[in-house]
């Protein structure tokens, strides 16, 4: 499941860039002192192979639906966590940018959700623990399986937790929990299995491409509790300094911006420019005497108080009629524009 | 297999798109990089329920599809796809959320419909930034700016070699996705032959990436990686970034919507 | 000019998994020469290129580039001497336009921005590809990216030129092309092929490889006359020494 732009908060969104590139350059940084040169051009075309493999459907024996590979744990039994890491990100990176799938902003949560857990959690935690030393095929289904769901569910949870924490959406914390977990396990145990499928395919033709020792990846060794804590402190910092800025209300900003210039709202309708253009709005208005005037009259002096959206919106009824015609209006004028620059484009 | 080419196809359309030569395209990519990012935070750092704000912003993916040129039917069907899981989520919001915040004559809105309707637009906000981004930039030129911004080296690289070889390897995938097509009568594809399917191309794939090293060591790589940077941060970038992103943010406080629609209407906010 | 010389002997390549691919190989070839490896498949030819260039380590025996023996040390500088095309130039264009991947090979070299420009230019014109230099290489056409991948090649001033089954895979148009392209050089030039008629144009040496070993060397003409050793190695005439089926036509 990608995560969206539209469902984020800045502040959220924020936090899990600074996580996500904080992770990356982490990464990077290993993989550049850590790893042969040959691993450059590997990288890259695995990640292109990922890609390729993503858009190959299968059926789920009886359910009659379809599925595909997700990758992250495939590249993180091939790569090891780093190269995995930085290369599911990169993948991400084109699906935002060619298939809007999620959007810029989400972009951090995305490769956080879908690179960080598979990698630095469900690889060295799950899948190495139960492989051990001595890797069969049966074992290595297995532990695929476990770690596939365990990646799949913390990442599932990880959207559960950004969307609500963003406030955008009103679904129930449970209730979202409820919908998201169970699917995920599904697709947790399709995924686990094609992972060990492929897997073990490769480990028949080459052994020598699956690496059977943990190596540099071990669970609980210093690099991979290095990420971790790096990843904490940074996500903590910037969520903690975003909110400070911006509250968890929908009006965040505004309230922020209220308490630094210690007024309650931005400048009222009697001042600044409000002011001068209720001047100017009394000779332009061609529907002056329309009956909702009266009511937005009525919320006209009140002074809102700040932040709120529900309880402004109970009183402006009539201001919520301006606004919508008003955006239509700017649409218009947005598309005009639009046109007129593409005209004037076309003929210079 | 329809699906793959299909998708393929779109992919290279909008690819193309970057090689056109506009004002626009000739931009430091620097300067586009970061004023869709200010536009992507000051969208969504609106509150749940406001949605007239929020359409001033068209203004920008509008622009930029005027200025660079870029074909408009085939933007507003990219951003018609949207994101589902965006409208999946957003769709439980009328359920949930059922307080008549909005009376419009006798027609009640309640607060999930007037979140579920600013999600819809912020979505097709961002979506069509991140669309019209890709067209007048270009996916290099994205890499280059986010490299030149601070993005690690060895990342910058590895987009740059995952880009160069989907057109590749999508290839590949979809002559043995057909191969198999023809020979299996119309029965769907199974886990296990997905396995040994996706893993020949894997290992096909790992051959290839042995051969580019060669090719690489061959004209002597070193590990280093040099690229051209032969663009400049100059005045009209800066006032590209700086001219959208004031906008960006005189929107952000001033609901231009409802100062219209009081012009008209003659209702103060 | 000694350092176009190129000197195979007794090399032997064993892989891994245990399979010979080469059992004894030696061969010289000097200055300018054009010379032609040919054999059927699995006869080693691959193997013996990926020798030259110092990919693959003999098991035993020693190949010279020049005047050095070709070891860890001297590894660089021949990897400047040898320049090497592969087969699939998707695997030689990896940068994101034409004019990055003809860059590279000189930015790694060390030069500075005004050198590599007038080496890219120079090695595209020698080509016929400098319209090319904006494009990606994935929109380029089966002819287009193999002189790409030549000119990749060409713009670190190589003194002998590897190619691995140069005309493979190219429309007629594209391969007599290539084969005009290729008759200009003056460098030293190892080819291997299937295409046989381009090896009796091209070539002035031919060396056949089967089973690991040199079964033949001389004059492309020499060997193609010899019908024995040519089924022996599961090879034919080239078609225009072949009497033509349609038209009637003898040649010796």
């Amino acid at each position: 499941m990608h995560m969206a732009d539209a469902l984020l908060s800045p502040a959220v969104g924020g936090a899990m860039w600074a996580a996500s590139a904080g992770t990356i350059a982490y990464c990077a940084r290993k993989v550049r002192t850590d790893l042969a040169d040959s691993r450059v051009p590997l990288m890259g075309v695995l990640g292109a192979f990922i890609f390729a493999a993503q858009m190959i459907n299968f059926s789920i024996p009886a359910t009659g639906s379809s599925g595909h590979l997700g990758g992250g744990l495939l590249l993180s039994v091939l790569l090891g966590p780093y190269a995995a890491f930085l290369t599911i990100a990169s993948v991400l990176v084109i699906q935002a940018l060619f298939f809007a799938d999620g959007g810029l902003l989400a972009l951090g949560c995305n490769i956080f959700n879908l690179g960080f857990f598979p990698a630095f959690i469900a690889y060295p935690f799950v899948y190495r623990q139960l492989v051990g030393a001595h890797q069969t095929r049966a074992r290595m289904t297995m532990a695929a399986i476990a770690a596939a769901v365990t990646g799949l569910q913390l990442g599932a949870f990880g959207v559960v937790l950004e969307t609500v924490a963003s406030g955008q959406s009103s679904l129930p914390f449970s209730t979202f929990v409820v919908m998201m977990q169970p699917i995920h396990l599904a697709i947790g145990v399709v995924e686990g299995f094609v992972t060990a499928a492929v897997v073990s395919f490769v480990y028949r033709a080459r052994p020598e491409l699956v690496p059977s020792s943990p190596g540099a990846c071990s669970a609980g060794s210093r690099p991979v509790r290095g990420v971790l804590l790096a990843f904490l402190a940074m996500a903590v910092l910037t969520g903690g300094m975003v909110s400070w800025f911006a509250s968890k209300d929908p009006d965040g900003l505004e309230w922020a911006i209220g308490k630094v210039t210690g007024k309650g709202e931005l400048p009222g309708p009697t001042q600044g420019i409000h002011g001068t253009l209720a001047e100017v709005q009394r000779k332009t208005s061609f529907l002056p005497d329309y009956s909702f005037r009266k009511s937005g009259e009525t919320g006209k002096e009140g002074a809102q108080p700040a932040g709120q959206g529900k309880d402004k919106g109970e009183s402006r009824v009539g201001t919520s009629v301006s606004g919508v015609l008003g955006a239509c209006i700017t649409l218009a004028v947005a598309l005009l524009v639009g046109f007129l620059l593409k005209k004037r484009h076309q003929s210079a | 297999m329809a699906s793959i080419d299909g998708a393929l196809l779109d992919f290279k359309r909008l690819d193309r798109l970057a090689t056109g030569d506009t004002a626009i395209h000739r931009l430091d990519p620097r300067a586009k990089v970061l004023a869709t990012l200010v536009f992507v935070v000051t969208v969504v750092s609106f509150g749940k329920y406001e949605v007239t704000p929020l359409v001033p912003f068209l203004i920008f993916p509008v622009a930029m599809v005027a200025l660079g040129n870029l074909p408009v039917a085939y933007v507003i069907k990219k951003i018609a796809l949207l994101c589902p899981f965006a409208l999946v989520v957003g769709i439980f919001n009328p359920i949930f959320d059922r307080e008549v915040l909005v009376q419009i004559g006798s027609l009640g809105i309640t607060g999930g419909w007037l979140s579920f309707a600013s999600i819809v637009m912020r979505s097709i906000l961002t979506v069509g930034a991140a669309i019209v981004l890709v067209g007048v930039t270009g996916f290099p030129g994205v890499c280059l700016a986010l490299e030149r911004i601070g993005m690690p080296r060895v990342f910058a690289v590895q987009l740059l070699f995952l880009y160069r070889y989907i057109f590749v390897l999508t290839d590949e995938g979809s002559r043995m996705e057909r191969a198999r097509k023809l020979r299996s009568l119309g029965k769907k594809m199974e886990p296990g032959i997905f396995g040994s399917l996706v893993g020949h191309l894997l290992l096909r794939t790992w051959q290839r990436a042995e051969r580019i090293h060669m090719a690489m060591l061959a004209r002597g790589f070193t590990g280093e990686f040099h690229t051209r940077r032969d663009t400049r941060f100059g005045g009209r970038e800066l006032l590209f970034l700086l001219g959208w992103s004031t906008l960006f943010i005189i929107l952000r406080f001033l609901n231009l919507s409802q100062l219209v629609g009081s012009l008209v209407t003659g209702i103060s906010p | 000019m000694s350092h176009h010389i190129v000197e195979v002997r007794n090399l032997r390549h064993v892989y891994p998994d245990g399979t010979v691919a080469l059992r004894d190989v030696s061969f010289r070839i000097t200055h300018g020469e054009s010379v032609a490896i040919i054999g059927a498949n699995g006869a080693g030819k691959s193997t013996l290129l990926l020798h030259l260039n110092g990919f693959l380590t003999p098991t035993a025996g020693e190949i010279r580039i020049g005047d050095y023996p070709l070891t860890k040390a001297t590894l660089p500088e021949i990897r400047r001497t040898v320049g090497m095309v592969f087969q699939d130039p998707d695997d030689q264009l990896f940068m994101p336009t034409v004019y990055d991947d003809v860059a590279f090979g000189p930015l790694n070299l060390g030069l500075s921005g005004t050198d590599v420009e007038q080496r890219v230019k120079d090695a595209l014109e020698k080509v016929g590809a400098g319209h090319l230099q904006e494009k990606p290489p994935y929109n380029l056409s089966g002819g287009e990216k193999k002189r790409v991948a030549i000119a990749t090649v060409l713009s670190m001033s190589p003194d002998i030129l590897v190619m691995d089954e140069p005309t493979d895979g190219l429309d007629p148009h594209a391969r007599r092309q290539l084969m005009a392209l290729l008759r200009e050089f003056s460098h030293t030039r190892i080819f291997t092929s299937h295409d046989l008629d381009m090896v009796l144009e091209l070539c002035s040496r031919v060396i056949i490889l089967h089973e690991g070993e040199v079964r033949g060397d001389g004059p492309p003409l020499e060997i193609f006359r010899n019908d024995e050793l040519l089924a022996r190695c599961r090879l034919e005439k080239p078609l225009s020494m072949q009497g033509c089926p349609v038209c009637g036509g003898k040649v010796s």
